[in-house]
């Protein structure tokens, strides 16, 4: 057991660390959920890109380098600790990337991955309806074939969708065979956002940002190339990006140490003050480090071969919770100071708790971890539609 | 970069675990707590034959030269399978390659010296005995005990880290299995999310409590990290676990009982939860 960085492993953190220091923007960029930081975000993207740092793991020809799952932890490590911006094009790269390489065809990926890498096409994810949350599987928007068209009519309403508002590409799930129940019958689309049929409506969030909007479908037309896998095979292809989601892609230690390390200083600078939230400093900081020292042991079993499955249930209850922690004793280090809107803490408390409600509540997450790995019964299940 | 264990440290503890269930570690455990320790002294004998007590003494010592991921993994199975006697003093303290049952006070670390009464005293003057909680581990007062190195009090500490761990894993493999047992509205109790939900958190918390323990073990935290989450983990799994029991978890007779005993001991041995929180500050703050 060591942790140990090969040569080339530390040859790359260095690289990184030099790179991030040289070109990181000195003063934070506008939130990327207005219109104005929206663009700012896309061309740190670009910048990012034309040093082959935009998405590391991916293939050289796609704008990648190849790197491990190892490099990439500690890609991610430097990212954080040198404060960079975030990354506008998450959706895409971390949660759409894995299934394009998986159940893409070569020319889908020839056409969608470049540009997603190097964020000139921002985008963003449609799973939810107002019917649909935590029982995605009872989704009512409906794909409808047109032969004649050679491809799909889609109509509905989807919902919370992150980046919409700004975004040019969507991802989501409809029902392609209406006779099918629940998981059976559905379809993975791709289709641009300024398709003639698709109106995007912002929803101001708990910040007053539209970082996500409702979409409505009336008569999309996309064309059979844009079908991600097999139609009816949506579900089987989506849960991929589930998994992805709750567990490493989305969240890696760099973010919550960096914070944990923030919360350090702050409280050199004002603890004096605050004496009683030493606790509340240290449990988060030694659960900052559990996550770090946890997803190494992650790294040796995926590199062995062995896979994410229900142990991403534990991860994502664990970072989300680990990510209010961080910044509740951040903001109570602050005391009264706490109130004013545009600190950092403020900001990335507010951003925190919407994690343990996204990807999977962690209501959902708990029944996951109880019943695929605990080996509980499943709860009965309620009246179907 | 590799962190997990080897197939050499998983098979140590395989082993040790067979040998305790092999000689019925719970009734050692209670015939101990009556004050018969024969049974616990040739168990004891056969762990240290296997290497314990020897482990992380150097191999110029006559030792096993093990490390302290070895150590931790050994002390792993001893909370899981209730050990009695005292291990951390005799293995991580001041490992005894000649298979010494031995004990020490510490303080103000450790006021007291753990089974003295069946162990060597290593310095000091014994005083009065006390009954701990944990029903197989009495407490001696001692004067005037040397004063110990910080290198040996962290093995200590680690050790009783690890030992919180193995006992709440336990605690929580003991809760799951009853829960599916237990019916009630003619269900299995386990199906109902309220059950579920707690236990799912103690999952969480334990996968998260191991590597702090596997990562102290190297050096990449401080030991007080790893006491304070083994200890808030534990004791989580504790709770959990005697409410998900419900009034047959509440009774001695039943042997969930000594688990809950022994992490409610092990919570403030070896310097209380407030103590590591502090020196976990120290060591960030400088």
């Amino acid at each position: 057991m060591n942790l140990d960085l090969s040569p080339d492993e530390l040859a790359f953190q260095e690289e990184v660390r030099a790179w991030l220091a040289a070109n990181v923007p000195a003063e934070p960029l506008p939130s990327m959920d207005t219109a104005e930081g929206f663009v700012a975000h896309q061309a740190w993207e670009a910048k990012l890109a034309e040093a082959r740092l935009a998405v590391v793991s991916w293939p050289r020809e796609l704008g990648g380098r190849d790197a491990s799952l190892v490099e990439w932890v500690i890609f991610e490590e430097e990212y954080y600790r040198a404060g960079a911006p975030g990354r506008v094009s998450q959706n895409g790269i971390f949660l759409l990337a894995p299934i394009v390489f998986d159940h893409g065809t070569p020319e889908q990926q020839a056409r969608f991955l470049p540009s997603m890498g190097s964020g000139e096409k921002v985008w963003a994810q449609a799973w939810s309806e107002p019917e649909a949350g935590s029982d995605l599987a009872s989704l009512r928007s409906t794909a409808t074939r047109d032969e004649e068209r050679g491809g799909w009519v889609l109509n509905g309403q989807k919902t919370w969708s992150s980046r919409a508002t700004y975004a040019h590409w969507g991802f989501g799930l409809f029902r392609s065979d209406p006779s099918a129940q629940r998981h059976h019958g559905l379809t993975y689309f791709l289709f641009p956002l300024d398709a003639p049929g698709i109106t995007v409506r912002p929803i101001a969030q708990l910040d007053g940002e539209a970082g996500f909007a409702e979409l409505f479908f009336d008569d999309v037309f996309v064309p059979d190339s844009d079908v991600l896998g097999a139609p009816g095979d949506g579900w089987r292809v989506a849960m991929s990006t589930a998994g992805n989601e709750r567990g490493l892609s989305l969240r890696s230690p760099g973010r919550f140490c960096a914070a944990a390390d923030r919360l350090v200083d702050l409280w050199k600078e004002r603890g004096a003050q605050a004496p009683e939230v030493r606790d509340r400093v240290v449990d988060a900081w030694i659960k900052a480090q559990a996550y770090r020292l946890y997803t190494w042991g992650t790294v040796t079993r995926l590199k062995d071969g062995g896979e994410m499955g229900a142990a991403g249930s534990v991860n994502k209850v664990f970072w989300s919770e680990l990510d209010i922690d961080l910044h509740e004793a951040g903001l109570d280090l602050l005391g009264a100071d706490a109130e004013l809107a545009e600190t950092r803490w403020m900001d990335g408390y507010v951003f925190a708790l919407s994690g343990p409600i996204y990807a999977g509540t962690n209501e959902i997450q708990r029944n996951i971890v109880a019943e695929r790995i605990l080996g509980l019964p499943r709860e009965p299940k309620g009246v179907q539609r | 970069m590799r962190f997990e264990l080897t197939d050499e440290q998983t098979g140590f503890a395989e082993a040790i675990t067979d040998l305790m269930r092999a000689a019925d570690a719970v009734a050692v455990a209670r015939a101990w707590a009556s004050g018969e320790y024969a049974p616990g002294q040739d168990l004891w004998k056969r762990l240290a034959d296997l290497g314990l007590t020897a482990l992380v003494a150097p191999e110029e010592d006559g030792g096993l030269g093990g490390t302290l991921v070895d150590l931790v993994v050994a002390f792993e199975v001893l909370g899981h399978e209730l050990a009695v006697g005292p291990w951390i003093e005799s293995a991580a303290l001041a490992p005894q390659v000649d298979g010494a049952m031995v004990t020490a006070a510490a303080p103000p670390l450790s006021p007291y010296a753990a089974d003295a009464q069946v162990a060597r005293l290593l310095s000091g003057t014994p005083g009065a005995l006390h009954q701990s909680i944990d029903s197989t581990r009495t407490l001696t007062e001692v004067s005037d005990a040397e004063v110990l190195d910080e290198e040996a009090l962290d093995r200590a500490v680690l050790a009783c880290a690890a030992q919180l761990l193995g006992a709440g894993e336990r605690v929580l493999a003991d809760s799951v299995t009853y829960v599916q047992q237990r019916k009630q509205f003619g269900r299995a109790i386990g199906s109902y999310q309220a059950i579920k939900h707690q236990l799912a958190d103690v999952r969480i918390a334990l996968d998260f409590v191991r590597p702090l323990v596997h990562g102290a073990a190297l050096g990449e935290v401080p030991v007080s990290a790893a006491k304070v989450a083994a200890a808030d983990g534990a004791y989580r799994a504790a709770r959990t676990g005697l409410q998900v029991h419900g009034a047959i978890g509440y009774t001695a007779e039943f042997d969930l009982s000594l688990w809950l005993n022994r992490i409610r001991a092990l919570v403030t041995a070896w310097g209380t939860p407030a103590y590591h929180r502090g020196r976990v500050l120290e060591s960030l703050v400088g």
